[in-house]
């Protein structure tokens, strides 16, 4: 039994699942501020037409 | 320190300071986890009986002490809010879930690989295996519960409340090893002194270091995201530059 | 359930007056009444633990040592799943009515309610499966210390398992995904009583004795005795909200 095989699979899936992590906390912070921008920008720019979204 | 700590407790204004923070635990992140895997990888000599593969245990023990130091920490949190309602507090317990879980499986699953060649199994329900497993699922029960309200306030209090019950998972994980004779090794870091050769200590603490350091910076960097998704009405967030980048990204 | 008579009628309010073994009086009492107006239901609860407990031989094996072995564990498992069935109803019912928005309002303290609504629901699922386990433990192949020790387990365990259940059933209160959420969030919870409930019997087999078992299961009694209906309490006052 090749025991580097079993060091490689508990390092190697780790820094994946890290990578994995980072990467969905910025693509949900994209997402986010995609939607603040979306929703709040009718309210904020006061424009005249515009209904305030109920949150 | 002259700072009042409770006008911190605002989502508005603890957001640049989360901001400010981050790239100094992500860096010191990676610095501290490029000297500790030195250290267990150049330094640190082969085990009398297990050869090389004991240096899972770099991972394996600082992401093991983070899965239970974390539910603490969250736990905490969730004190703070039910005592004093910071919507602040509540964030940050929805924050630290995952990072929780991630660690939490990340134990488990090199747990695991470091038991097969050396105990010859990938698995056994000894008292601290199972009752880590227990806590990746309390995790997961608090991140499904949050997703079943609605309500971010009641969802709040109530993982709130789930993670408290839960707290007291967490001295049976750690004490296990002593209550019970089983396949796990006994504690070989106390307070007192350590059982193991110094270099596989000062790998496996600086490990420690790092692994705390990453999760402050990606629990930081989630919280910043919730506030944008729960705040996302108020001004100050229209006013950040990128809201307003991706504002004019979607009008061209 | 659209057809159980209204609630009214068992008691429209809890009286004026305060005192928390009052009030847990009232629960306990109201929720008896209540329970037997659905005797039918009671039943069908121990029918499935019955028919769960059967099930095992079937699927496994009619072996006879073979059972025996996974006898205590069985009949806790089902202990389980049979409390998890019928947790979802402790404070649903109320709920939908407005009942539970009274009786939060009323100036009874609402931990004393609560373990009034815990203490019938003990009765109503647990104890009967104290008094139903030995009897399934024969088709186990199970022996006199044996059964003795399981049946001693379950008396100490089943009150956790209705104290615990019943946090969940508050937090889950109204939610859609109801029963399996509530599930999710409790057996890691439950997961030590089962432990020790069904390690005492194998302790007493193993000739090791069941005390520390037991004992533990005990402790986590009096913490869940003391620390779960303000739990409970604080979660239905979060449902509520």
């Amino acid at each position: 039994m090749n025991h580097w095989h079993f060091i490689l699979g508990a390092y190697g899936l780790t820094l994946v699942l890290l990578v994995v992590e980072v990467l969905s906390v910025r693509a949900r912070r994209r997402a986010a501020a995609r939607t603040a921008a979306a929703s709040g920008a009718p309210a904020r720019e006061g424009s005249p037409g515009a209904l305030r979204t109920p949150h | 320190m002259a700072l009042n700590w409770f006008k911190l407790s605002s989502p508005a204004s603890f957001y640049p300071v989360a901001g400010a923070m981050i790239p100094w635990f992500a860096w010191g992140a990676a610095i501290l986890a490029a000297i500790g895997l030195w250290l267990g990888f150049g330094i640190a000599p082969s085990d009398f009986q297990q050869g090389e593969v004991y240096r899972i245990i770099f991972i394996h023990v600082p992401s093991a002490w983070m899965s239970m130091f974390l539910y603490v920490v969250m736990a905490v949190w969730g004190a703070l809010l039910l005592g004093f309602g910071t919507r602040l507090s509540g964030m940050m317990a929805q924050a630290i879930a995952p990072t929780g879980a991630l660690m939490t499986f990340v134990a488990l699953w090199t747990g695991a690989l470091w038991g097969r060649p050396t105990w010859g199994t990938y698995w056994a329900w000894d008292a601290r295996m199972t009752s880590e497993l227990i806590l990746l699922f309390l995790y997961l029960g608090l991140i499904a519960l949050r997703q079943a309200i609605g309500d971010p306030r009641r969802a709040d209090r109530a993982c709130a409340v789930l993670s408290i019950v839960g707290v007291v998972n967490i001295p049976i994980i750690y004490f296990s090893v002593q209550w019970w004779n089983t396949l796990h090794q006994g504690a070989s870091v106390k307070l007192t002194g350590s059982s193991m050769e110094t270099t596989m200590l000062a790998g496996m603490l600086v490990m420690s270091f790092a692994f705390w350091f990453y999760s402050i910076a990606v629990v930081l960097a989630r919280l910043r995201v919730i506030i944008l998704e729960r705040e996302r009405d108020a001004t100050w967030v229209g006013a950040l530059a990128e809201v307003r980048a991706a504002g004019q990204g979607a009008a061209r | 359930m659209a057809a159980e008579a209204p609630t009214d009628a068992v008691a429209p309010a809890p009286p004026a007056a305060d005192g928390a073994l009052a009030g847990l009086r009232w629960a306990l009492a109201r929720d008896l009444k209540l329970a037997f107006r659905s005797r039918a239901e009671l039943g069908v609860q121990l029918l499935f633990y019955v028919i769960v407990v059967t099930l095992f031989p079937l699927a496994t094996t009619p072996e006879r040592n073979l059972l025996s072995t996974m006898g205590p564990g069985v009949l806790w498992v089902a202990a389980l799943l049979a409390s998890l069935l019928s947790l979802p109803r402790l404070f649903a019912t109320d709920h939908a009515d407005g009942t539970l928005e009274q009786i939060a309002l009323s100036s009874y303290p609402l931990e004393a309610l609560v373990s009034g609504k815990i203490a019938a629901h003990w009765l109503t699922t647990g104890l009967p499966v104290v008094l139903l386990a030995p009897l399934l433990g024969l088709q186990y192949y199970m022996d006199g210390e044996s059964l003795a020790i399981l049946a001693m387990g379950l008396l100490i365990g089943t009150p956790i398992l209705s104290l615990l259940g019943a946090i969940g059933a508050a937090l889950t209160l109204g939610l859609k995904s109801g029963g399996g959420l509530l599930a999710l969030l409790i057996l890691p919870l439950y997961v030590p009583v089962l432990i020790f409930g069904a390690g005492a019997v194998d302790a007493v087999r193993a000739g090791l004795g069941a005390t520390a078992n037991l004992s533990l299961l005990g402790a986590g009694l009096a913490l869940a005795l003391v620390g779960a209906p303000f739990a409970a309490a604080a979660a239905v006052r979060i449902a509520l909200d």
